[in-house]
Parts: structure tokens; sequence; C-alpha cells
């Protein structure tokens, strides 16, 4: 624990990030949770890319992390709207409400 | 040592506030932790010297995604959702699955771990250039054509969102 | 023309006539069968114990008698073509028999198929022969005079019935039957095996069933015509078991095998004991004791006067009861070799002749009296063919033929001017009233009675000299016959004084339609009596050298058939016993005529026998019992074993069976039922149960829920790594 910090570390704190993030978007009922859980994820993701991106001194990983960046961007702009049109058609924000797709 | 405290710390602030952000009843709440786990993962960028990411993602992310939350919030009336039942019904298998597969991923992690020994850092060399430039330098040649897609792509982004909001198309 | 050739058409000419009748008659008739049968005079007939025959009465009394009246066109059909038929058989007979005659050697076989063929069978030694029966014809001497007696015969009969049943109801049905059983006879004897034989045989059966119930409202009738269906029917028990043993022993029922087998030497003469030879030869004369109303089985005979009398005189004189002769007189091969059995033949011909004629001698009714010389006369055709002169019984036979179908032609003259009478104590003093008839049945009395010059004495004669003489022969039959012929002397005459002398004892209604019958009835009479005065002039005996080769025709002419095997032949002890066996019998017949005419030329006073012993004449009337032992024997018997086959046996085997194949057929639909609805429909179920269990989980995934699917990609990486782990 107390070792010189090292990717290793980096790379725990990304998966438990990424855990905690897939945690969130299976067990909350909330679409906004949901999707604020699912910005963690992408944080999560991002951790690991600069972290690797350290370790083998190449800018590539930090690009990507770059790029991911946008996409979350406009997945969450894109959600959100999405979101809003659920409400304003279900009058509800909570996922198990929303199957219409059920068998 | 320092490196260390400051490491620990911004990985408290990132894991706590994710936890935190999860488990809110008010997703005011859940968004206000949200902007402490995203700093905490902007420290962790600083951290590995990645300043502009960490610039990025303070503008970015916080700036504009979580307020874009907190507007969204407001817009949709989450009163009566916050006296709802927050976990779903699937809660405990939910959580069985992410906990198997976290438990897989330590696997992963702890017999990879000696490979991911971090180098010692060469200070004689001199930085020459900073992150951005290296960025810059990077992204306008080589990944040059990704960056104009990712325009490409925020403009649908935004197109789309716009007609997902209007209330009659 | 060939005759010869065309012999199969024989049979067929009143087979076709038959047919049109029985299938088209009904056109034909006017007059159906209720109108005239139901008369009320029918109760007082002769006081016999059977009816009589029943002549449309009523029908006499409505016509005038100049003579009857014309009969219909459609009528008019039938009379022509039905004995038109017999006629052309007995046209083509004719030929035939001449064109026989002009060929070597003197038998001439026309098959026109195989009937039965190519079974083989293990014969009794253990040798294989193939059965085989030709749908085939022989035609030899021996038959070709059985074609010409049946043909020739049959015709005048015919004509002789178109003006006796002209007022009687079922004219077409009578005549197809009568010709349906010219064919059968027709059939029998000129069939070149056993078996096309005994298919005549069982058809000349079948129609004397219908022919003597032919008046069938009358139960008396309906119950004569199953009596000798019946009894007959135990007499082609023998035949059929013989015909069998035939096949086991010899190998072939054709008669050119048998007698070639017979004639080889294969089989040595059985004088022994009985072997399986006589077993053979009795079984076949119990078919002809049935057919030829031998002792046991004649019971039939007298109650067969139910039937018109053209029946009568057909069937049970001329024709069918002469076919047991006929079939002795054909395995005449197999009787040589069995002199046992030959002396069985022999008694039992001289017992029944002497029964029958003891019979005759106190009966009243004219028909019956006929009946039972019948019986008597066959007993003495069974007399020589059982004393080993089989051409003498076939002489007998064509000579009977001619007397006895006179006579009972002639009995039915009389009752048809009787109107219907048949009792003789009713009648008397005819013979002026009907003379033609008399004059006819004159001359038959006094052929059977034995006449020299007459018919009937050749053949009676030669029989009583065969029976003397002949190896095989023996005393007592010879005495035995011997008073016979006294008997038949003394009762036929009792019949003709009683009918046509003596005292008028007519009643006065019937005297008043006392008329001599039409021409279609008295021109047959007139040439039977021709036939019974000149038929025996070919059978004249050796004796009376006087007479040249050419009077002994009919012995030459069956000489081929009976080749006498081994024994020797007829041998004259001397000419004197001979000429005094002759006298004597004429005496006796002589004696026999006076006697009658001393007792019954007189006015009727009863019966002198009734007055020597009560005891005696009732027996003697009443047939010595025998209906009423066979009855309480046999009928009882059969009657009561039949109700407890049907009490126990049908009630519980035979309906068990058929209760059973409806249980069994209910339980077997129940277990099909129980099979389609659990197993077949099962299946089909089954599937549809597979698919959806199958279906289920498929269909529970998808919630519509979008963080199960989330748990499913998470479920699914973890899957995967875990798959990483164990690499």
């Amino acid at each position: 624990m107390l070792t010189p910090i090292s990717t290793i570390h980096y790379l725990i704190i990304s998966a438990a990030l990424l855990l905690i993030g897939t945690l969130g978007v299976l067990v909350r009922r909330n679409i906004v949770v949901i999707l604020m859980s699912i910005e963690l994820i992408l944080n999560a993701v991002n951790i690991n890319l600069i972290a690797f991106s350290r370790h083998h001194d190449n800018v590539n990983g930090q690009i990507f992390a770059i790029f991911v960046i946008t996409v979350a961007v406009a997945e969450a702009a894109v959600g959100l709207g999405i979101l809003i049109a659920l409400f304003r058609n279900r009058e509800t924000v909570l996922a198990d409400e929303i199957d219409l797709l059920k068998w | 040592m320092i490196v260390t405290i400051f490491f620990y710390a911004f990985a408290l602030l990132t894991l706590g506030g994710g936890l935190l952000c999860i488990t809110r009843r008010s997703a005011v709440h859940s968004a206000i932790w949200l902007v402490v786990s995203l700093l905490g993962a902007a420290g962790l960028y600083l951290q590995l010297q990645a300043e502009f990411l960490f610039a990025v993602q303070v503008v970015l992310y916080i700036g504009g995604i979580v307020v874009l939350f907190l507007f969204v919030i407001m817009l949709v009336n989450l009163d009566e959702a916050a006296k709802q039942r927050q976990f779903n019904r699937q809660w405990l298998v939910g959580l069985a699955a992410a906990v198997l597969v976290g438990a897989e991923v330590v696997y992963f992690l702890r017999s990879g771990m000696k490979t991911f020994q971090l180098p010692a850092p060469a200070r004689t060399a001199l930085i020459t250039e900073g992150n951005t430039e290296k960025l810059a330098d990077v992204l306008f040649s080589e990944y040059l054509l990704p960056f104009e897609i990712a325009s490409v792509l925020l403009l649908v982004a935004i197109v789309g969102s716009v007609i997902m909001a209007k209330k009659r198309i | 023309m060939n005759f010869l050739d065309s012999i199969w058409l024989i049979p067929l000419f009143p087979l076709f006539g038959a047919a049109v009748m029985l299938f088209l008659g009904r056109k034909f008739d006017p007059q159906s069968p209720s109108e005239v049968m139901i008369s009320p005079d029918m109760e007082h007939r002769a006081d016999d114990h059977h009816g009589a025959d029943s002549h449309g009465h009523d029908a006499h009394g409505s016509h005038d008698h100049g003579g009857h009246h014309h009969a219909p066109a459609s009528k008019m059909l039938v009379t022509l073509l039905c004995p038109g038929m017999v006629l052309l058989s007995f046209i083509f007979s004719l030929g035939a028999v001449l064109g026989l005659a002009g060929t070597a050697e003197k038998s001439h076989q026309v098959i026109q198929f195989s009937w039965l063929a190519g079974l083989p069978f293990h014969m009794a030694d253990g040798t294989m022969a193939t059965f085989g029966a030709d749908w085939g014809f022989l035609l030899d001497p021996l038959s070709s005079v059985m074609i010409l007696v049946v043909t020739g015969i049959g015709f005048l009969i015919h004509v002789y019935a178109t003006g006796y049943m002209a007022h009687d109801g079922g004219y077409y049905r009578f005549f197809g039957y009568l010709n349906l059983f010219v064919f059968f006879m027709l059939m029998l004897v000129l069939a070149n095996n056993y078996l096309l034989l005994f298919v005549g045989w069982e058809g000349v059966g079948l129609c004397s069933y219908l022919l003597i119930g032919f008046y069938f409202h009358k139960k008396s009738a309906g119950d004569a015509g199953k009596k000798a269906f019946i009894v007959n029917r135990i007499g082609d028990a023998g035949f059929i078991l013989a015909m069998l043993l035939m096949l086991s022993v010899l190998g072939s029922v054709r008669f050119l095998d048998v007698n070639h087998v017979l004639h080889s030497g294969k089989f040595a003469a059985e004088t022994a004991g009985f072997g399986v030879l006589s077993v053979m030869a009795l079984l076949l004369f119990v078919g002809a004791t049935g057919k030829s109303a031998q002792f046991p089985l004649y019971v039939w005979l007298p109650d067969a006067m139910e039937g018109p009398t053209p029946v009568s005189a057909l069937i049970h004189a001329a024709t069918m009861v002469t076919a047991g002769v006929y079939m002795v007189a054909r395995s005449n091969a197999l009787f040589q070799l069995t002199p046992h059995t030959s002396a069985i033949v022999m008694v039992v011909g001289a017992f029944t002749a002497i029964l029958a004629a003891s019979i005759a001698l106190v009966q009243n009714d004219i028909k019956r009296v006929l009946a039972y010389s019948t019986v008597s006369q066959l007993g003495y055709m069974f007399m020589a063919a059982g004393a080993g002169a089989y051409w003498v019984a076939v002489f007998h036979l064509y000579t009977h033929a001619f007397f006895k179908a006179l006579l009972f032609l002639g009995s039915g003259s009389v009752i048809h001017a009787m109107s219907g009478e048949q009792d003789m104590r009713k009648m008397g003093a005819l013979k002026d009233k009907i003379p033609v008839t008399f004059r006819t049945m004159f001359i038959a009395s006094v052929a059977i009675a034995g006449i020299p010059g007459l018919a009937g004495f050749f053949s009676k004669d030669e029989i009583l000299w065969q029976v003397y003489s002949s190896p095989l022969g023996s005393m007592p039959v010879y005495v035995v016959g011997l008073i016979t012929a006294f008997m038949t002397a003394f009762y036929m005459w009792r019949l003709m004084f009683m009918t046509f002398y003596s005292d008028s004892r007519v009643s006065p209604e019937a005297a008043k339609h006392l008329h001599e019958s039409p021409a279609s009835m008295t021109v047959p009479l007139s040439i039977l009596a021709l036939g019974s005065v000149a038929a025996g002039w070919i059978g004249v005996p050796k004796l009376w050298s006087f007479f040249g080769d050419g009077f002994r025709l009919f012995e030459h002419w069956l000489e081929p058939v009976f080749v006498a095997h081994g024994h020797a032949e007829a041998h004259h002890p001397d000419h004197a016993t001979e000429w005094m066996l002759m006298g004597l019998s004429v005496a006796i017949a002589i004696a026999g005529i006076l006697l009658a005419r001393s007792i019954y030329a007189k006015p009727y006073a009863g019966e002198p026998i009734e007055r020597a012993s009560k005891g005696l004449y009732t027996t003697l009337l009443n047939k010595w019992y025998v209906d009423e032992i066979y009855d309480y024997l046999f009928v009882n018997g059969l009657s009561k074993g039949g109700g407890l086959l049907f009490g126990s046996f049908d009630r519980n085997v035979v309906d068990g069976g058929v209760n059973g194949a409806g249980w069994l057929t209910r339980f077997t639909s129940t277990v099909s039922m129980w099979w389609d609805s659990w197993i077949i429909d099962g299946a089909v179920r089954l599937g549809s149960f597979l698919i959806k269990i199958s279906s289920y989980p498929m269909r529970i995934v998808q919630t519509g829920y979008v963080q199960s699917y989330a748990l499913m990609f998470v479920a699914g990486v973890a899957i995967l790594f875990s798959y990483y782990i164990m690499r």
C-alpha cells in the first residue's frame, strides 16, 4: 500500500470506479442517476487510458481519452434529450415503469 | 511521499464520490457527488501528468455535462421520483454480477501486476514541450480525421438532442 | 350333323326350356296359383291317410267338356316350348345312338371342359394321383338306352301334361321344373364320371322335391316333398362316402378309369370277406337305396303321390327312381368283384319287392297301389343286378318305364274323368265310359303281370330265371320273387277290376262329369301301350330259339358294358328246367289274375283279407307301420336332439361366440380410443408442450426493461472473463 504509486494503483482505481458505475446502471431506478453512472464508467475508462499512456510513455492514450470525453458529451446530451422526451410522454423517469417492449 | 498522499486523497474523492453518487435519493445530490468524483478523477489525471486532460475534464465534464444534468433535473420534476423506492428489483442480482466481474478483474490485475511497475521518471530530460503541445501535435497531424469526425459527431448530437427535446418535430 | 359329337347338347335343350320358364315364365301364365288350389271340394277325397292329387276341381265344374277351352297364346308358347325341347333332345339322342351303333368300340366320349382338375392327393396305398372330374359326356350302350328312355318317355309325358295341367295354376312353373328335371336326369345318365353323375343325382332330387311339393298350398304336399328330399339325402351321404373311398382306393372317379383299374386285375375278387371294395360297393348301394326307394329308404315314394300325376309318371316310374339301378349297372365292374355286396343287393331288392307288394294288396288309393308297385318292381331290378345279370336289370328298367308310365298316366286319366276322385272304392264300371283309358290300362296291366307276348313278361321272366340259375342267385330269393309275381298280378288286376269292371260306386256329381280325356292325354297313352307290347321283343330269351338272334338285340347291345370278369356267365343247367320255370311263372300270373277276378269282378264287397284276418289287414293298410317306427325313432329323436342342441349349444356356444365377438369389438374399440386419446393426442400435445417450455425462457427474457438487458451484458462479460481465466 505504501509502495510507490505505480500504474497498478491507477488501474485498481479505474476498475473500482468501473464497478461502481456498473452497479449504478444495474441497480438504480432513476434514469438520471443511471446516466450519471454511465459518466462514471466513462471516467473510469479515461483513468485507465491515461494511466497506460503514462506507463507506455505514449500520448495516444490521452488522445483516445479526449475522444472519449467528446463522445461522452454527445451521448449525455442526446440521452438527456431522450429523457426529456420520455418524461413528456410517460410522466415518469423510473426505468422499470418503461417496459412497453415487455413480452 | 506526498505523491502517495495526494494519490490516495484523489482516489478517495473519486471512489467515494462515485459511491455516494449512485446511492443518493435526491438526483441533485447525486449530481453534486458526481462533481466530486469527477474532480477526484481530474486530480488523478494531473498526477499522471496529463494537464490538458485535467483542464478538459474540469471544463467539459463538470462545467458542461453536470450543468446539463442539473438543468435537466430541474426540468424534469423529480420530486415524485425521490419519494419512490430507489433501487430496483434486480439489485441483488446486479450486485452479484458486478461483484463477480469485479472479482475477475481483480484476478486479472493480480496476475498481471508485475508488468505494471511504473518506471522512474526521466528527470534529466528537459521538458521541452508541455503535455498540451504534445497532444496538439499529435491530434492535428496523426489524428486529424478522428478529430474532424468527432466534430461531426458533436454536430449530430446537437441536432439530435434538439429534435429529441422538441415538443413537436 | 354329327350327332355323336353333339351329345353335350342333349341335356342343354331342356335346360334352356327350364331357364326360359323359370326366369321369364311369370309373363306367360295368366292364372295365379291360388285360384285353383283352394277349392272347397278338396276335402272329400280318397280316405287315405294322406291327401290326394289335387286336380282342379272347380275349374272343371265351370267348364263344359267337349274339349278344354282354348288356352291363351302365352300358354301356347309354354305348351310348345317345353315338350318341344324334350323332343329335340329325343331326336338328338336317336341320332347319337344310331351314330354310336356305327362305331366299332361302342363308346364315345365328349369332354366339354375340365371342370375340377389337377389336385394331387395320396391314395390309400400311398401312390400319388390327380383328382380330376370333367364336364364330360360318355355315350355307350348303357347310357344310350337311358337317354332314349328318358327323352322318349319324357316327351310323351310332357305332351300328356299339357292336357292334364291345363287348368292348374302355375303352368309355366310346372313345365319349368319338368324341363329342369329332364336336364338333370340327362346329366346323370350321360356323365362320364361319378362326380358329374352326382350333380345330376342331386339335381333330380331337388326337382323331385319341387315337383312333389308343387301344390305347395297343401301342407301334406310340402311335407311329402321334404320327406322325399331328406330320405334321399341319407342315401346321398352313402354315395359321397363311396366316391371318397373310390378316390382313395382307386384314384379316380371317371368311369373309364375306374373300370380300367378294376378290370386290370389289380384287385382280386373279394370272395372271402368284406374288403374295402365291398364297403365301397355297399356305400354306392346305400345311395341307390335312397334314390330308387328300396328298404329302408322307400318311405318317400308313396308320399310322393302328392304331386301331380305326370310327375309321378315321369319321376317315380320312368326316370328318377331308375337312377339307382343305372348307377349300379354302371358300377358293375365293382359289384362283380364283391360277391357279398351283390348278395346284399339281391336280398334287399327281394325283400323290398315282397314288402311293397304286400302293402299294395290292400291300398284303396289308385295312385298308392301304383306307387308300391313301383317300389316292388324296383326291387326286382335290384334282384337282377345283385344276381349279376345287369343287362336284365336294365331291360326290366326299360320295359317297366313303358308300362308303369302308362299305368300312372292312365290313372291320371281316370282321376281326371272322376273329377279328382282317387279312391277305388268310389269307382267302378268305368270301362265303357272311358274306353281309351280302359284299353291302354288293360294292356299295361297285362304287361306288368307278366303274360307272354308283352314287354313285362320278357324282362320279369328273365329276372326270375337269372335269380334261379346264376351262381350269385339263390333259391329262397327265387321263391320270394315268384310269390311277389303272384302278388303283382293280383293287386294289379284288383285295381283293374275295381276301377273298370265291378259295379258303379261312382258318386252322382262325379258321374255327371265323367268324360274321356282330351287327345293330348290319350295319344301318349296309346303310344305307351304300343310300347308296352312291342318293347319287350328285343329281349327274347335264348330259349325261344325259334326267334332269330335279331330278337335278342338288347342283350347284345349292352354286352360291351357288362364285361363278365372272372366268373362264368349265366349257364343254363338245362333247358327243361328253364321251360318249366317259365311255365310256372306264367301260371302264377294267370292264377293271380283269376283270383282277382273271382273276388273283385263282382260288385265290391269289401276286402277278403280283412275278413280273413283283421289284424293282418290293418297292418298291411298301415304299411307295416314303418312310417310310425321311423317317426318314433328318428323324427322325434332328432327334433328332441335339435331342441337340446338349440338350447345348450346354440345359445351358449354360438350365441356366446356372437356376443363374444361383440364384446371383443367394444374392447378393441376402447383400446383404440385410449390409444388415440392418450398416445396419439399425447404426442401432439407433447409437441406443443415442448415448444411452450422451450420458448418460455426466451419469452421471459424479453422484459422490455433496459436494466435487465444491462444485467445481461454484465453477466455475459463475467462469463467471457471466466473463459479467459480458465485459459
